[in-house]
């Protein structure tokens, strides 16, 4: 299956939310949002949710992978 | 751990923060904090900027504990929760120098966005002025966050990197505790009379800050983000807990008998219109490109984020600053009876105009777009 990545390890409030809500928007699913701490975590799951979403959350390396899905 | 880490991101974690942010700030100030100023950032870190001896406003001179506490409370909530990240590298003297005219603008108004709120909740309807300012800086700051602006992504780094400014809080509350003097009427200056002197004492205000700092570290308390969220997009989690700040600060106030109503004079405020709300379209706009309110940016650099703490000590030099070059706002006064009106001095104006200026020019020239998506 072809994933949509989105990389947002580094960068802070609000980019990605944004990141992933232009995703979303781009209506490509499923898209896996890459990010490397938690309120990013949060803050892209509500996103997501917000958008109908559904969202899986897993640990990956120094932070967490969040697979979307219409 | 799991269960109450879903709790804190939920729209009742945000409003419990809030709620204790609208209980605790003017209970602080019915045990001694200055009127309308049970908690504000930007005061309280120029008062730590003056009893450093960085300006010599005498007024104005105090370790606020409440700071200390909310570097540390966020730390430990941070090491409890296994969030503790050291991270830094994204832009930091840009975010030194936002710091520094975010603070300009808030001392224009006499105010972080914190005490805006609470100065509302306490009947000063100069606040008004002052959040319109904040909302108008905000605006600004999203266009350029949605055509691209973005300081960067920020790296891992040593977690020694994190614990400087905590630390650095540390030593704060180390001269706070012993009261040195290291020189002949020199630093640390302490206040005797105005609004630095006026404090709770300091285990309270110090444990006010701590539970201000654990709470807001869990829910990522931000009144700049809740307003940029709304904007940014039609998000209103943030906004929750600032309607809740709101809502219970004028209901412990009332309870507390601290409202009174009008323009001027009110306590250290001023009613000069115009700059009360330039000056926070200013501190608005230089949170907007932060990334984050004075508050939000003592939790964050208490979890680790080294640039979020350059921002907070561009906080304190541009305390510094404002108060050696007299451009924080003058308080309306009452002469023989009568109100005389305050406000800022014309390099007061001249320098939340230059602010103005920078940070615009930031906002256009710092669009480099990431790479959005794409190998990794």
């Amino acid at each position: 299956m072809n994933f949509i990545e989105v990389d947002a390890r580094g960068l802070s409030c609000p980019q990605p939310a944004m990141m992933a809500r232009e995703a979303i928007q781009a209506g490509q699913f499923p898209i896996e949002v890459v990010v490397d701490t938690v309120t990013s975590r949060e803050n892209v799951r509500r996103i997501a949710r917000m958008a109908g979403c559904s969202v899986e959350v897993e640990p990956a390396g120094d932070g967490f992978k969040l697979t979307i899905r219409k | 751990m799991s269960a109450m880490t879903r709790f804190f991101a939920s729209r009742w974690g945000i409003i419990l923060a809030g709620t204790a942010i609208g209980v605790l700030a003017p209970l602080l100030q019915y045990l001694g904090n200055p009127k309308n100023m049970g908690i504000c950032v930007a005061c309280f870190e120029r008062d730590i900027a003056g009893a450093l001896g960085l300006h010599r406003a005498a007024v104005v001179q105090y370790i606020r504990p409440e700071i200390i506490g909310f570097v540390l409370g966020a730390l430990v909530a941070a090491y409890l929760f296994r969030e503790f990240r050291a991270r830094a590298g994204s832009a930091p003297v840009v975010r030194f120098v936002l710091g520094m005219f975010a603070m300009i603008g808030a001392l224009a108004f006499l105010g972080c966005p914190w005490r805006a709120v609470l100065r509302l909740a306490g009947g000063d309807l100069n606040a008004i002025l002052g959040l319109a300012g904040l909302a108008t800086g905000i605006a600004v700051g999203v266009q350029f966050l949605k055509a691209g602006f973005n300081l960067g992504r920020a790296q891992r780094t040593y977690a020694a990197v994190g614990w400087v400014l905590p630390l650095l809080m540390v030593g704060l509350l180390a001269l706070l505790v012993f009261e040195p003097t290291f020189t002949k009427d020199g630093p640390i200056f302490f206040s005797k009379s105005g609004p630095g002197s006026m404090h709770a004492a300091l285990w309270i205000s110090l444990g006010a800050g701590l539970v201000i700092g654990i709470l807001a570290q869990r829910t990522r308390f931000c009144t700049m983000g809740a307003v940029r969220d709304v904007m940014l997009m039609r998000d209103t989690h943030l906004l929750s807990g600032l309607v809740a700040l709101l809502v219970v600060a004028f209901a412990t106030n009332l309870y507390l008998g601290q409202v009174s109503f009008g323009f001027s004079p009110q306590p250290v405020a001023h009613s000069d219109h115009f700059w009360n709300f330039l000056g926070m379209v200013l501190a608005g706009l230089a949170f907007a490109l932060a990334g984050g309110c004075p508050g939000r940016q003592l939790f964050l650099a208490g979890e680790g984020d080294g640039d979020a703490a350059v921002f907070v000590l561009g906080m304190i030099v541009g305390a510094a600053m404002a108060h050696n070059f007299g451009l924080a706002g003058a308080p309306d006064t009452v002469v023989e009876g009568a109100v005389k009106v305050g406000g800022l001095s014309p390099y007061g104006m001249g320098a939340v105009v230059l602010g103005l200026v920078v940070t615009v020019l930031m906002g256009f020239t710092m669009r480099e777009k990431v790479a959005r998506g794409g190998a990794r």
